[in-house]
């Protein structure tokens, strides 16, 4: 595409977006206002569900999808320039859901087109919400060794076992499960990918309080639940494949949260504290940590467009989802530390100044989810670093 | 601008000749005959011969014209070997102080002889212990046409040989003004100048330099009088992210050599470098040099695309290099063990060079500190 055709885009980008989104839905975020969509969704505001309906006419809840499954089909430069456009008039994503930022990925690259159509435009217009089931609670950073049995009945599978840290399983649709299809295999060759309607007697799920007093997490229980043999992703005890694919992909999503700030910290301080005479926040030593976090920040936001420029050009980001997912999450709880330390003691207080406290001990999960630090940095010395294994 | 294709064939002919050509041991030499100018004029002329020296030269004044992102791969490469040159005083600061400010004589007069590495430009501005280029008290006072310089710089790098220096001085206000700063430029053989080398840490040449009733003509300003302060700090800027790209390359090389010690020492049995103590310590190191590569690259290409907007990113690649490149340094020694603490081995001479390098124009503290001043907070 050329640049006057992609400058043609930017245009109708603009007048589109000008036209058909919300004044309510340009005003700035919390929690609650996110759109998550599925069976059982009720709309925050009218404008909530105008602003949905209107996005998933054009295909831009998935812009890059094709158009057969309910995307819009658009390049990676005609995305970026829908995204940036709308970030310039502060517009809020009309969808957010673990089926457009990890199924969809998971089923463009190994499902049949059958499952596609199933299931990708249900995730395109928010129909149904997704839950991930990977860990279990003797499978966390070792989970391969996942145990949720799957046994073949015939026409279907039937499904026991427990899976754990689901997120918002309890308000989810359908789960995306990794299951032991074959105890005599090798760990890592008997699992498989299957996707289970969590619409039946057989799957429960129990949310779990958290430190930071929310329940974004919960534990699934499976006994003798139903899965067709048609959602069998790719093949049978070929699952590990795609579960690490998915968890290359999440880290990426989860490392970028490190570099994504709306405010700077700086600015927020000044706010919060104040400047003396000499135009130098006031507190010394609050002033020097937020400076060498910025810094961070901002080395951190170039290594990652470094980096997805390297994978573009051939090769993929590979083991270096690792480094980003490391060093992003790692950033991302130096500045919630730092948040604290600016808020003093109004951000002690539940709900205090922008909920500062939930957000900061929401962070401290930032280095355990989708594989520990640890973890990370045994991938990088293994993968990158080509250091022995003991 | 310098396309992606003959940016990897300069930097393949760099790690090519200062490989062979100037590696550590050089350096050693250059010590061990305790070599006053601290590094090696046959490998200067050559660097000249190649076109290095006149990377930041326009091509009407014998340069090559290849931009900061060119020199900073130079810069990377020759922190990777150690290898000494006035490549940074001359060829980047020299170079640019010149191009930008010099008239038509002072071009003239010293921008071919500092493309073909025949001359050498120092920069003369520290006047503290630390680095603080509106802190000058170094005096300029007006006589008949020109001017009388009398003071004194220190951390002066490149001094010995030096045939020319550029130096800031107080035309006007007191000690901390920013304005009534002006640069000069000063032939090294010009009466009342006299140079004092100093025995550094890191091998290479610094020291004083006295300037005693200097009386210069009116023509030897750089620039505008008594606005110095700007394009010095730009002139510094080419520098500090020439340095940080030096300390970037400093840095992975420490790396690669851990790595192949680790793949090689036996402890307990085992290749060391399968234990997960040392190997969380490698892969910590790894990402912070992948972080701090990514941000020297936004400080070229802003020397390059907008020098006078680039004073943030400058500052935040010097900070963060400096920063990476000390941790690389001790992190080096440490997983060497006892043999990273002898003077025959060479990862030593790596903490030595990333020390003077992160103190010169500007610390970690410094850059973080004029980092959060141009943030505003």
């Amino acid at each position: 595409m050329s640049e006057q055709d992609l400058e043609d885009f930017r245009k109708e980008v603009q007048n589109w977006l000008a036209e058909n989104c919300p004044e309510e839905m340009r005003q700035p975020m919390d929690s609650q206002d996110i759109c998550w969509g599925g069976r059982h969704w009720k709309f925050s505001s009218d404008a909530q569900k105008i602003w949905l309906e209107r996005m998933v006419e054009k295909g831009w809840t998935v812009p890059e999808w094709p158009k057969a499954y309910g995307g819009a089909g658009l390049s990676k430069a005609q995305a970026k320039i829908l995204r940036k456009e709308m970030k310039r008039i502060k517009a809020r994503p009309p969808l957010l859901s673990f089926g457009i930022w990890m199924l969809g990925p998971a089923l463009l690259k190994y499902g049949s087109d059958a499952q596609r159509q199933e299931h990708l435009p249900k995730i395109a217009r928010g129909e149904i919400r997704w839950a991930q089931g990977y860990s279990e609670p003797d499978a966390g950073s070792d989970l391969a060794s996942l145990k949720t049995r799957c046994e073949d009945r015939g026409d279907h599978y039937a499904i026991t076992g427990q899976k754990v840290w689901t997120s918002y399983a309890d308000q989810a649709d359908w789960i995306f499960v990794l299951v032991r299809t074959d105890f005599s295999a090798k760990k890592h060759e008997g699992i498989s990918f299957i996707l289970v309607d969590m619409d039946q007697p057989g799957v429960t799920t129990r949310p779990i309080k958290l430190i930071s007093g929310n329940s974004p997490f919960c534990e699934t229980f499976f006994d003798e639940a139903r899965a067709e043999k048609h959602n069998l992703i790719g093949e049978i005890n070929k699952g590990w494949t795609i579960a690490k694919y998915l968890l290359t992909h999440e880290r990426e999503m989860i490392g970028g949260m490190g570099g994504d700030v709306m405010r700077p910290i700086g600015d927020i301080a000044v706010q919060q504290i104040g400047k003396g005479e000499d135009g130098r926040l006031q507190d010394p030593i609050l002033r020097a940590d937020i400076a060498r976090m910025e810094i961070d920040g901002l080395a951190f936001m170039a290594t990652m467009d470094r980096i997805t420029q390297q994978a573009k050009a051939g090769g993929g980001v590979g083991a270096n989802a690792s480094m980003l997912k490391y060093y992003g999450t790692e950033l991302n709880k130096r500045r919630l530390e730092l948040m604290m330390d600016s808020a003093g003691s109004p951000g002690l207080v539940w709900g205090g100044e922008g909920d500062v406290a939930s957000q900061w001990l929401r962070t401290k999960a930032n280095s355990i989810e989708g594989g520990t630090s640890e973890v990370q940095l045994n991938i990088i010395a293994k993968r990158i670093l080509d250091l022995p294994s003991q | 601008m310098t396309s992606k294709e003959e940016m990897e064939m300069l930097r393949a002919s760099a790690s090519g000749f200062l490989g062979e050509k100037a590696p550590i041991s050089q350096l050693r030499r250059l010590r061990d005959d305790k070599i006053a100018e601290g590094f090696d004029r046959e490998t200067w002329t050559e660097m000249g011969a190649m076109g290095w020296a006149g990377v930041l030269v326009e091509e009407a004044h014998g340069g090559v014209a290849m931009g900061h992102g060119a020199a900073g791969i130079l810069m990377e490469e020759m922190g990777r070997t150690l290898t000494a040159s006035p490549f940074l005083s001359s060829a980047i600061m020299g170079a640019v102080a010149l191009s930008k400010y010099g008239n038509a004589s002072q071009q003239e007069g010293w921008l071919p002889a500092i493309a073909r590495a025949q001359k050498i430009i120092a920069l003369a501005v520290d006047e503290q212990r630390h680095h603080n280029p509106a802190h000058v008290k170094l005096q300029a006072v007006r006589a008949g046409n020109g001017f009388k310089l009398s003071g004194e710089k220190c951390f002066v790098a490149d001094c010995a040989a030096a045939d020319g220096f550029i130096v800031s001085a107080r035309t006007r206000g007191e000690e901390q003004d920013p304005d009534g700063i002006t640069l000069f430029l000063v032939s090294r053989d010009t009466q009342g100048i006299s140079v004092e080398n100093q025995n550094m840490i890191d091998s290479r040449n610094a020291g004083k330099v006295v300037f005693d009733d200097v009386a210069l003509e009116g023509d030897a300003v750089l620039g505008a009088v008594d606005k110095g302060l700007a394009p010095l700090n730009i002139i510094l800027d080419a520098g500090r992210a020439g340095l940080a790209a030096e300390m970037s390359g400093a840095a992975q090389e420490c790396l690669d050599r851990t790595l192949s010690y680790l793949k090689e020492r036996k402890q307990f049995g085992q290749t060391i470098g399968s234990f997960q103590a040392l190997q969380h310590r490698a892969a910590h190191l790894y990402s912070e040099i992948e972080i701090g590569k990514s941000i020297v690259a936004r400080a070229l290409q802003m020397m390059d695309s907008a020098p006078e907007m680039a004073a943030l990113m400058v500052s935040a690649a010097k900070a963060k290099l400096g920063q990476v490149a000390l941790l690389a340094a001790q992190e080096s020694i440490q997983m060497h063990g006892g043999i990273g603490m002898t003077d025959e081995f060479d990862i030593g001479f790596f903490i030595k060079r990333v020390r003077v390098a992160d103190a010169l124009y500007g610390s970690q503290q410094f850059h973080t500190n004029r980092y959060a001043e141009l943030r505003g907070f």
